[in-house]
């Protein structure tokens, strides 16, 4: 075990001599060179920042879809006079009575029906239905459920980002978790209230007539966004925020009011300029998010496709809904189910004592190591400080992310480091016992060592892996350093101190070396 | 441990007494987690949970419990936290969707304590979360230990298992009821704290284990009582080195790390402690009282 081939020496010196440059590079920052940009990131705990883990709710989503086809079903039916006693949308599913079941099923399971879409990548249609004497229970088939659902979070996650980009926030990252969440990190961000308005609303905006005491068919009680008060609106929607292309906040120049100018497209446009034009003298309702911003009376037609909307706005607040409808509307409300937020002064606190208790621990094992095994405890502590700087050379090279725990998890390598040459030291003291030959006991003792070694490695290395896997945020930090500390502790017992034991011994093998 | 150490500690006629301590801990601490329960932080019970730092020294904890009192928000715990004005708060609510909410207690709390109000840190967890949160972090404990299971038969016989694994347990139900007793917050850096006194725990059991299954193969007269003495003491400076030196490194980072990292250093300075206490008194009898003989590791050579 003491012997090293002069290729073996020169591959373990190559190796700590790159991983340390990657160590050193930590302190230079230098964006556009591919070797000094491979630095470790602070994690959101460290230089402070919001960490928010939003969820998509479908529901509303599929109920909205659902009663679409519902509209379409009607329809067709009443085209083709096939008779039916029923057909509502009630929970998840949509019910229908009808006698003429081989008929609806002529329809339905017609590859290029326009309400039951057929998915070629699954083989299988969105809906599936049950039969129950005339009553049809159709649902979301389970391929309809995984399309509805990505399609709502793939759009979800575009609207996210161009939102959180408008605000613009430094390097945010926002990306999807799972089947129905997304999880956006904003570091430096230590008041995330505006980002959490911004993101909480669905800002679905649809302008339409109010309606002077109709039916309840075709109008609905909205209530305003600012007050209490509710007046009956339609339900037809002239124009919806789909058609708009821009949005920008503006001070009104009579009334030295916050209002939101937009521009719709062409389709809009058009639709805008006949419904004003054939309203003149009504009052038109502005909707978002189902409540009424406001309603103010069409007193000419509006032709160019340019209008404002007027409100109880601040400046601040018409920024935001401009900014909104820009970003367009989500596909189905966010909320918010978990947030951490560090301030950076803290995160700025816990790199200091994080340093400060790194320093400490490593000076108390370092003089313990020198005082138990003297000139040995030198090597073992010189190990230790290649250990150290190989563990942030493999954090840099992969661009980890340092957290408060994954500092506990450093410091714990320090001490948990040593007990590898621990282990072997122990060893070459007995078998120095019976065996005069330093070389003989030496290599001995790393031998007979190693299974020993190798065990209580494997076994903290077991924990760490499954803590990274199941462990989240800053505790996955923790698992990174102690996993990654102990593969450059058994690089640094094994490789590097040996390397040094064998030439002191060598050096010595005469004399009485005591250890 | 910084004289030198006896060689020749008969540590088997320890066994009885220390076990039925052993015993008594446990089921001491399976009592307490049954009556008083765990301190579970938002991470696993859902709320608010905010680091506050006030301008003012003035303030005193009085003030900040009447002001969260006014505004209203169910269960609030408020306590010192770290630094001379900073303190550590609470909050049990169900559901906050509201995305003012932050926003408002930090203006009722600066208006009521006529000083500005630092929020340096704020933890929300929603219910479903923290749910997944709890379920994930007792999944990776019960995976450690079934690991843990696996890796030491793999090595060697069942009944060294057997002891590794009741050695584990101890350390990790003894530590739990600390923490249950002295009402210490349970949170997800006490889950990676946990594992990692597992991995110790195991690390320190397999090297005695290792030890004893040699001397098993090298003296085959002598009795298992007699093998694992000798292999304790043969152990016994290298298991002591280690324990004092991860001491100092969770020392350093109870001290001088903040008080963010106070629980974790906590729960893994008993778990160390415990876990080599475990190895030698826990790990070892149990191959004494499954009856390991010689013929037990030389069956496992064939």
């Amino acid at each position: 075990m003491l012997h090293f081939s002069k290729i073996k020496i020169f591959t373990i010196y190559l190796i700590i001599i790159f991983l340390s440059f990657f160590t050193f590079t930590n302190f230079f920052n230098d964006e556009d060179n591919f070797f000094l940009s491979k630095n470790i990131n602070l994690g959101l705990d460290l230089q402070g920042g919001s960490y928010l883990l939003l969820e998509v709710d479908t529901k509303p989503l599929i109920n909205q879809r659902l009663q679409e086809k519902v509209i379409k079903l009607r329809d067709y039916f009443k085209y083709n006079k096939i008779k039916y006693k029923k057909l509502s949308h009630e929970g998840n599913s949509i019910i229908l009575n009808t006698s003429d079941i081989e008929k609806f099923e002529e329809y339905f399971l017609n590859k290029d029906n326009d309400v039951n879409y057929y998915f070629e990548r699954y083989r299988s249609f969105e809906m599936e239905y049950a039969i129950d004497n005339n009553n049809i229970f159709i649902t979301y088939s389970k391929f309809g459920l995984i399309e509805i659902n990505n399609s709502a979070i793939d759009q979800s996650l575009e609207i996210v980002r161009r939102r959180i980009d408008e605000v613009g926030t430094k390097e945010p990252s926002i990306v999807r978790r799972g089947n129905d969440r997304i999880l956006i990190e904003l570091p430096g961000l230590d008041d995330p209230a505006r980002i959490k308005k911004l993101l909480g609303k669905t800002a679905k905006l649809t302008f339409r007539l109010v309606s002077d005491g109709d039916s309840e068919f075709t109008s609905e009680l909205l209530s305003f966004e600012n007050s209490d008060n509710k007046i009956n609106v339609n339900k037809r929607i002239i124009v919806s925020g789909d058609n708009l292309i821009n949005a920008t906040p503006k001070l009104d120049n009579q009334t030295n009011q916050a209002v939101v100018s937009f521009t719709f497209d062409r389709v809009g446009a058009k639709k805008f300029a006949r419904a004003t034009t054939d309203n003149v003298g009504k009052k038109l309702a502005i909707i978002l998010d189902g409540n009424i911003v406001s309603a103010p009376q069409i007193r000419e037609p509006i032709l160019g496709g340019n209008g404002q909307i007027t409100g109880d706005f601040t400046f601040q607040s018409a920024t935001d809904l401009a900014l909104l409808l820009r970003s367009g509307a989500l596909p189905a409300p966010l909320s918010i189910i978990e947030e951490r937020t560090v301030g950076p002064d803290l995160g700025e606190d816990s790199i200091k004592a994080g340093a400060l208790s790194l320093l400490i621990g490593f000076l108390l094992v370092i003089f313990y190591m020198i005082y138990k095994y003297r000139f040995l405890g030198i090597i073992a502590d010189l190990a230790l400080i290649i250990n150290l700087i190989l563990l942030l050379g493999i954090l840099s090279v992969l661009e980890a992310t340092l957290t408060l725990p994954g500092i506990a998890g450093i410091i714990l390598t320090v001490g948990m480091a040593v007990d590898a040459n621990v282990l072997i030291f122990e060893r070459i003291k007995e078998e120095k016992k019976n065996e005069n030959s330093n070389i003989y006991a030496f290599d001995m003792g790393y031998k007979k060592a190693q299974s020993a070694v190798l065990d209580a490695n494997i076994t903290t290395l077991i924990s760490a892996i499954i803590l990274f896997f199941l462990g989240s945020g800053p505790v996955k930090g923790f698992a990174v350093t102690i996993g990654i500390g102990i593969i450059t502790t058994l690089f640094s017992a094994y490789f590097f101190a040996r390397h040094l034991t064998s030439f002191y011994v060598l050096k010595n093998k005469d004399k009485e070396i005591s250890i | 441990m910084i004289l030198n150490i006896p060689k020749d500690i008969k540590f088997s006629n320890y066994y009885k007494r220390l076990n039925l301590l052993s015993l008594s801990l446990i089921i001491l601490s399976i009592l307490i987690l049954f009556f008083k329960g765990l301190n579970l932080g938002v991470d696993f019970k859902g709320g608010t949970l905010i680091e506050i730092r006030t301008e003012n020294s003035n303030v005193n904890i009085g003030e900040i419990r009447q002001s969260f009192m006014k505004m209203n928000l169910g269960d609030v715990n408020v306590k010192k936290f770290g630094k001379e004005n900073d303190y550590l708060v609470k909050i049990e609510i169900k559901k906050s969707n509201d995305d003012n909410f932050i926003q408002s207690i930090n203006n009722s709390l600066s208006s009521d304590l006529g000083s500005e109000v630092n929020f340096r840190r704020v933890e929300n967890v929603g219910p479903k979360v923290s749910n997944e949160l709890l379920k994930s972090g007792l999944l990776a404990i019960s995976l450690s230990l079934a690991a843990m299971l696996l890796y030491i038969w793999i090595r060697f016989e069942w009944q060294f298992s057997v002891g590794a694994i009741a050695a584990i347990l101890h350390d990790v139900i003894i530590t739990v009821g600390i923490f249950s007793f002295l009402s210490y917050e349970i949170n997800l850096s006490i889950v990676a704290a946990i594992l990692t006194i597992v991995g110790y725990s195991m690390n320190d059991t397999v090297v005695i284990f290792d030890r004893i299954r040699e001397n098993l193969k090298k003296y085959s007269k002598i009795s298992i009582s007699d093998i694992s003495n000798q292999s304790t003491n043969e152990t016994l400076s290298r298991t002591l080195i280690t324990s004092v030196t991860t001491l100092l490194a969770l020392f350093s980072i109870y001290f001088f790390g903040g008080a963010i990292l106070k629980g974790f250093s906590f729960a893994m300075i008993i778990g160390v402690i415990v876990g080599t206490y475990s190895s030698i008194f826990v790990a070892a009898p149990v191959l004494k009282y499954t009856k390991v003989t010689q013929k037990t590791v030389l069956k496992e050579e064939n």
